[in-house]
């Protein structure tokens, strides 16, 4: 089973060089930290920053300058701010290349949910639905099972949805699937020591595996 | 030039009425109108609608207007961080109507500029289209979204002229602008107030046709949320 980091460290190999990114709350904040440095992205906030640098050290911290998670960030070389209309028009005009967010549950057919339980104190939605609406290229980090051990990989969603039909890849614990556009997760590859059946026990949607499934290899 | 300067906080929002719309730029606790929110604290006034991405907290910033009871309805995208608004939410005292982020900042935007509706694919297959004309555009389905309008909008930016253009600095600019321009009479605090003719005009975030009152605020707190260091 990967840690939150590494499902971080594996889905920076995702990215690809000259992307506009924009990585949402948790896991998807990590990938950050594993961006090879000979790849040149620039990370989109969208509260309004286009290249967000490390985060500060305490005589660089600035409470004007924070991100979409209300920490406090730095601007990396060549960035630029702007208001949240503007911000929004990069998103929805298809401008950022990747999405990376978080999520409690994705469908079969790339449904994501990730922003209400009803019954549950409801916090919003911010951004997401505008991002899962938009965005070509759509992964999602997150668990395989809920705490108490349900999939999060669903025939349907059972929570209300944040978006239809969006979702191009996930990373779990356990496994890097793809939405296969007839529907269905396609198994890609293991996390080390994790068995096919135990990913297909896990999967209360359609798993689909081909052939030989690789484990994920780390450096 | 048209010398928009007011004394101070009290003074901007001294005639703002009970049951209004009011806008508030901010997100988080980033670039919110602090002074005007003090000045408003000690009005007699309620049954506000407020339109802000965020809540602020439990005691600082808007949470502060929800403390009092001053609040009818908030309009935001996020409120997640505010118990104090969570208890008058979950015992019917408080109404909220929640937004897809960038459809707030495109309904405010559409409000200032004129345009009373547009499409956007956000919330399409979710409950947030429920009850809205849906249209299909070159193969993909799209929102029918209104604008938004205030009776009043209060916004903070770093520098400001007598003629009222603005100029924000870092992420604390977000909501402030199209919040400028969508409010009847917008008020604008800012950390530094200069005569007209003092910023460079090419510098300029907001033209001073937006704004109607400016003065210079004091005793920024700047609280932040998350502090995060770099180790």
């Amino acid at each position: 089973m990967l840690t939150k980091d590494q499902i971080a460290q594996r889905i920076s190999k995702e990215v690809k060089n000259g992307q506009y990114i924009n990585l949402g709350i948790g896991i998807p904040t990590l990938v950050a930290n594993y961006i090879p440095d000979d790849l040149e992205v620039v990370l989109q906030s969208e509260n309004g920053l286009l290249g967000i640098g490390p985060f500060p050290t305490e005589d660089q911290i600035d409470p004007d300058l924070i991100n979409a998670g209300k920490q406090t960030v730095t601007m990396a070389k060549g960035s630029a701010l702007f208001n949240s209309a503007e911000s929004f028009a990069m998103i929805r005009g298809g401008h950022v290349h990747l999405t990376i967010l978080g999520a409690m549950e994705v469908s079969e057919n790339g449904d994501i949910s990730n922003w209400k339980i009803p019954g549950k104190m409801v916090k919003g939605m911010g951004g997401a639905m505008d991002l899962v609406a938009s965005a070509d290229n759509i992964i999602v980090a997150m668990q395989h099972c809920s705490r108490s051990g349900e999939s999060k990989l669903l025939p349907d969603c059972s929570l209300p949805i944040t978006g239809v039909r969006c979702v191009k890849k996930i990373v779990t614990d356990l496994a890097v699937l793809e939405i296969s556009p007839k529907g269905g997760f396609v198994l890609l590859e293991r996390a080390p020591g994790v068995s096919v059946e135990e990913i297909k026990d896990k999967t209360a949607g359609k798993l689909i595996v081909e052939g030989e499934v690789p484990e994920m290899i780390f450096e | 030039m048209i010398n928009k300067t007011v004394k101070n906080a009290h003074e901007a929002v001294a005639d703002i009425p009970s049951n209004c719309m009011l806008m508030m730029g901010g997100f988080g606790l980033t670039g919110i109108p602090e002074n005007c929110i003090s000045a408003l604290l000690e009005r007699a006034i309620s049954g506000l609608t407020i339109v802000s991405n965020n809540a602020g907290v439990d005691d600082f910033g808007i949470g502060l207007l929800l403390k009092k009871r001053m609040v009818k309805k908030m309009i935001s995208s996020y409120v997640g961080e505010n118990a104090e608004f969570e208890r008058q939410l979950l015992s019917g005292e408080l109404e909220v109507d929640l937004i897809p982020q960038g459809t707030l900042a495109e309904r405010v935007r559409a409000g200032g500029a004129g345009i009373p509706a547009f499409f956007t694919p956000a919330g399409v297959g979710t409950e947030v289209a429920e009850g809205k004309e849906s249209r299909e555009f070159d193969g993909k389905m799209y929102l029918l979204e209104s604008w938004l309008k205030a009776d009043f909008s209060i916004v903070k930016a770093w520098k400001g002229d007598t003629a009222g253009n603005l100029i924000f600095k870092g992420t604390a600019r977000n909501f402030n602008p199209m919040m400028a321009a969508a409010g009847k009479i917008c008020i604008a605090e800012v950390e530094e107030l200069v005569e007209a003719g003092k910023l460079d005009p090419n510098q300029i975030h907001t033209p001073g046709i937006y704004v109607q009152r400016i003065f210079q605020g004091e005793n920024y707190e700047k609280r932040i949320e998350q502090r995060t260091v770099s180790k």
